[in-house]
């Protein structure tokens, strides 16, 4: 399954990274390359408020794929959301509905899903599932 | 200050943080470095272990058993009433009633005085530094009663403008709520003044010393203010207890705000007699290990002594303040002439959220956000800042340890 592979990848890739440091600048890293939301979507009706940053996310479907875009005003969670499209990004809506996330807890970045974080990084996922529940509902009508 | 003073100031700093036991933790392998007092302090062993005690030696309900343990919950409870009232210079204890914290005493105060006694057309003074708890329970009750809410505006600095408190003034002015230090930024308002001013105009003064009680010595009777709300956990006790002092006549006159046990005299189900202070405004069961342990903190913030934490703390922030303005892109949001040990920062270009990210795994607690003061951001255009808070256990080599972490993390998101 390709979410699966995806998936398999990241916690691959970041096997190498030993320390925190490490981890982290690849984390911000990841930020810059983020596939940008357009400034067009960037309202108050694609805003994901966390108490502390700020997210922004859009979907569209393409072809039966659904394809994300996303930004946010803080750095690291910039580089959390490019890991979650770049595992998400381009699926069908079941494949995403279906999808268990274990990545983030299996590469130690966990922590960032608390809901103490504030980042509203937790917000996004649910956000993102709730897309694909919306195409695929909107598939089969 | 003589080699011999700083020789004995460090050796007291030692003795000092052996009885806060989480501060030999570790945090992501690093040692704990806790800027975060602003928010809540860290626990001295004596309140820990007067925990450990109620539970062990004293829990019962309070104020109600005839049997002995009871007496003894009570009594201790009623100790720690006492305490509070010598440490704030109160009249008398009756006029401390315990609630679950600032936010909870201020509550207290819109729902019962302002609502019972404000009329439509009347004004509430509140300042632009005020934390959420201190803006939102006056908006309610002046929505309900249609009242006027008057915000006292601020410099750059994060200085309350004297002038145009004085403007806002009238003989409309029933409340001034206002607080004596600022948690987002450190400033220390001048509230003996703000008081005598209010009470020209007949305006009673309720001042928010959540921030204020662990820094500096209070004395209600020579502030002269109407009501003085805090909160335990801010000041070394457990979480879940805070307090209200108020005038007694004020008091007295003021109906309850919450019904239940303890709070009545006698119920019928025509009429209810209420009970006499404090306990008319201590309805149910009350958080009463967490009240034991206010004694044990004034206990324990006395014994270090209101000279050396004012003096160590004031020592800490020059410090702090001075190695951080060496960085590069660090702009000090509030820069009052008169402040608590409050640092509160933003690095340009970076977020305070990754900053705080990347000190936590430095092993650095300090808080990210707006601090539940958000029309102070708005103030300054920011979304937050990082804020460091000391308390009288941090210590300079802290701050080297913090500088050095934040250069590295600066370093990092550049």
């Amino acid at each position: 399954m390709e979410f699966e592979k995806r998936q398999k990848e990241i916690i691959d890739e970041f096997e190498f990274l030993t320390d925190w440091m490490e981890k982290y600048e690849h984390i911000i890293e990841l930020g810059k390359s983020l596939p940008l939301i357009e400034e067009k979507y960037k309202t108050d009706d694609n805003i994901i408020k966390g108490c502390q940053s700020r997210v922004w996310l859009h979907a569209d479907l393409n072809n039966g794929k659904v394809i994300y875009t996303a930004d946010s005003d803080a750095i690291i969670t910039k580089g959390m959301i490019a890991l979650m499209i770049r595992a998400l990004s381009g699926l069908t809506p079941d494949e995403i509905i279906n999808a268990e996330l274990h990545f983030i807890d299996k590469i130690g970045l966990k922590e960032h899903l608390s809901p103490t974080r504030s980042n509203g990084l937790l917000s996004m996922i649910k956000q993102m599932k709730l897309y694909a529940i919306a195409f695929k509902a909107k598939q089969t009508n | 200050m003589t080699f011999q003073a700083v020789y004995t100031s460090e050796e007291k700093i030692k003795e000092i943080r052996n009885q806060f036991p989480i501060l030999k933790e570790k945090i992501n392998g690093k040692p704990l470095i806790y800027f975060d007092n602003a928010a809540t302090t860290q626990k001295p062993q004596t309140v820990i272990d007067a925990i450990v005690n109620y539970y062990s030696h004293q829990n019962a309900n309070i104020h109600r058993g005839v049997h002995t343990l009871s007496q003894k919950a009570t009594d201790a409870y009623e100790y720690a009433r006492k305490k509070v009232a010598t440490f704030i210079n109160a009249p008398k204890s009756e006029q401390i009633i315990f609630t679950r914290g600032t936010t909870e005493s201020i509550n207290l105060v819109a729902f019962s005085y302002a609502r019972a006694f404000l009329n439509e057309g009347d004004e509430i003074i509140i300042s632009a530094l005020e934390h959420h708890s201190n803006i939102v329970p006056w908006q309610m009750v002046c929505e309900e009663k249609n009242l006027q809410l008057k915000v006292i505006p601020i410099n750059d600095k994060g200085e309350l403008l004297m002038d145009a408190y004085e403007s806002l003034l009238s003989n409309k002015t029933k409340i001034v709520a206002v607080n004596h230090i600022s948690n987002a930024l450190g400033t220390i308002n001048p509230i003996k003044t703000i008081i005598s001013k209010a009470h020209a105009f007949g305006a009673v003064v309720l001042i928010d010393g959540a921030q204020s009680v662990s820094h500096l010595k209070i004395d209600v009777q020579t502030l002269n203010c109407d009501f003085f709300a805090f909160s335990g956990h801010k000041m070394f006790a457990s979480t879940g207890v805070g307090v209200l002092y108020g005038k007694e006549e004020l008091l007295n006159k003021m109906p309850p705000f919450m019904g239940g046990g303890d709070m009545i005299k006698t119920v019928t189900f025509e009429k209810t007699e209420y009970n006499e202070l404090p306990h008319k405004f201590e309805a149910g069961t009350p958080h009463i290990e967490a009240g034991i342990t206010i004694a044990n903190a004034i206990e324990y913030i006395e014994s270090v002594g209101f000279e050396f934490i004012m003096e160590h703390e004031q020592h800490l922030l020059q410090y702090a303040t001075q190695k951080i303005s060496e960085i590069e892109r660090i702009k000090i949001i509030g820069t009052a002439a008169h402040k608590a040990s409050v640092l509160s920062f933003i690095v340009q270009e970076i977020h305070p959220y990754d900053i705080g990210v990347l000190l936590d795994k430095m092993g650095i607690a300090v808080r990210t956000g707006h601090h539940c003061t958000q029309p102070i951001m708005d103030r300054f255009c920011i979304p937050g800042t990082v804020r460091a808070s000391f308390a009288f256990y941090n210590t300079l080599e802290e701050i080297d340890i913090f500088i050095e972490s934040l250069k590295k993390a600066i370093a990092m998101l550049k």
